[in-house]
């Protein structure tokens, strides 16, 4: 192969151009964040902190920071749960209808979100719950949920099973099985899934749209200001969105590595 | 989780009530139908450029970079599947405008402004910010559970770069580069904040008419109906896409 070096070479650069098309966008919003200009484009303006100052004094926007932290950790609570409980039923145990069962489980990611928005919005209603932070709560449970399950279902499986049966020979009660030989072998999957669904619930925008009513969280008060118009504001929030989903993903991914190390 | 499934059978229900009248008045408009190829139109193209940019990448990730590359380019695409999407497209609508960062650098070199914004090649940017990250990674696994040795028995057989690809390569991911297009696919269709802000909008694709149906008209019933096609739509793409996907394997 005699060009071998060459078209490696450009592979390499290839590969460098699809990273900086995926994170251009980010990169940009946090650089423009700290730019002066009112429309912001190159060459820069100044270095100023005037947007994140203007948020910082928006009442609306700390309402919505106060509502996304509530609904995030509790999706993610909830979400984490419901995962594990369901991994762990597909782990134990086997019964007829189990691929329906999961089929279910695993069926709300592959629906666009907007139709999701559009049914949960329907159910609420019906039920008379629309509007509620509880709804919001509920939406993204259902949605992140498969998350959780999918990562600590992964986690299970790379566990001996005879462990739970060694532990239950030594005397331990089922509970005390689950709480001394489960838990801690799958504690980081948990925590990644607890990560992860929090980030999940804290960018989601069209379900929380939808059924949120009064109860704005951050991605729903950006969606808002961005249908308004151009307003450098946006990066200053966006900004900080990323800051705290990228350092969940990150927490989440690095505790999943270092176990899957320390095993090796 | 069961209770999910609720949801939907309660969506189907709630528009069998009035079946007749809202389904007749959605189907019988131009402008439906309009939206419905338009939106098919956007996601096949969408899909099919995302597949064709990903490619290279997914390629380099397989087979010419060390296993510890890999597991880094892999860790650094997850994050942006989990950053704020709406946040990122915000960015592109100001990267891409007449007076943006693009613009901006190419009057330097004495070329442009191009009208990006509004364009079906916004909207196509704007699907590739949501799948590109997804396609390169299931691309990217999809090629590296393939034998190698295969690969390099056909080049050393005098096989040229490109009929390796085609003739080996591609048929042997075959499964796997379908699912990465179905779900590249789905995302596409289903996304409504890239043709609403980077491609304009008009006209509609069927969520942004979803979006408008619900937020201005309180027409529920007839945004399920759109709901409702884009849903057995997908299920139709899924389905034949995974039948694609695994007939020839077994055959």
């Amino acid at each position: 192969m005699r060009d071998n070096r060459t078209l490696r070479w450009m592979l390499f650069a290839y590969l460098a151009l699809v990273f900086v098309f995926i994170f251009a966008p980010i990169l940009f919003s946090v650089i423009f964040s700290f730019n002066s200009d009112r429309f912001p484009t190159i060459p820069l303006g100044d270095f100023t902190l005037k947007w994140y100052q203007k948020i910082w004094n928006d009442a609306d926007v700390w309402e919505a920071a106060r509502t996304s932290l509530i609904v995030s950790l509790s999706t993610a609570t909830i979400a984490t749960t419901l995962g594990f409980a369901t991994a762990y039923t597909d782990y134990r145990y086997s019964f007829r209808l189990k691929p329906i069962y999961l089929g279910l489980i695993l069926l709300p990611p592959t629906i666009p979100l907007i139709i999701m928005a559009l049914a949960m919005l329907a159910w609420f209603a019906k039920l008379g719950i629309s509007g509620q932070i509880m709804s919001i709560i509920i939406a993204h449970s259902v949605l992140t949920a498969p998350f959780a399950m999918a990562i600590i279902r992964l986690r299970l499986s790379q566990m001996d099973p005879s462990l739970e049966a060694a532990a239950w020979n030594l005397g331990a009660s089922e509970w005390g099985a689950m709480q001394r030989v489960i838990v801690p072998f799958c504690k980081p999957a948990i925590i990644s899934s607890f990560c992860l669904t929090a980030a999940v619930s804290f960018d989601e925008f069209a379900i929380s749209w939808f059924v949120s009513g009064l109860n704005k969280t951050v991605p729903v008060i950006i969606l808002e200001i961005v249908t308004g118009n151009i307003d450098p504001q946006v990066n200053a929030i966006g900004s900080f969105v990323f800051l705290v989903s990228i350092t969940l993903v990150i927490i989440a991914q690095t505790v999943l590595m270092t176990s899957r190390k320390k095993e090796d | 989780m069961v209770a999910m499934s609720f949801f939907i059978v309660r969506n189907y229900r709630m528009q069998e009530d009035f079946v007749m009248k809202n389904w007749v008045k959605m189907l019988g408009r131009d402008y439906f139908w309009d939206s419905y190829f338009l939106t098919w139109g956007l996601a096949g193209i969408g899909t099919i450029v995302t597949m064709i940019v990903a490619f290279p990448a997914a390629y380099t990730l397989a087979f010419k970079v060390s296993e510890t590359t890999r597991r880094w380019a892999i860790f650094l695409l997850i994050i942006p599947f989990f950053t704020s999407y709406l946040v990122r497209i915000f960015s592109w609508y100001v990267i891409l405008a007449e007076s943006g960062v693009i613009n901006a650098g190419l009057s330097y070199l004495g070329v442009g402004p191009f009208v990006m914004l509004n364009t079906k090649f916004g909207t196509i940017v704007g699907y590739m910010t949501l799948t590109l990250p997804l396609v390169v990674i299931l691309q990217s696994f999809a090629l590296a559970n393939i034998d190698k040795t295969l690969v390099e028995a056909a080049f050393n057989l005098g096989c040229r770069p490109f009929k390796v690809i085609y003739r080996v390569i591609l048929p042997m991911a075959r499964t796997g580069l379908i699912i990465a297009a179905v779900f590249c696919f789905i995302l596409s269709f289903g996304d409504f904040v890239s043709p609403y802000y980077l491609g304009g909008s008009k006209p509609p694709t069927l969520p942004i008419l979803i979006v408008d149906t619900v937020k201005s008209g309180q027409q529920w019933p007839r945004a399920a109906v759109v709901a409702v096609v884009m849903m057995v739509t997908l299920f139709v793409v899924a389905f034949g896409g995974i039948m694609a996907a695994y007939r020839r394997r077994v055959g």
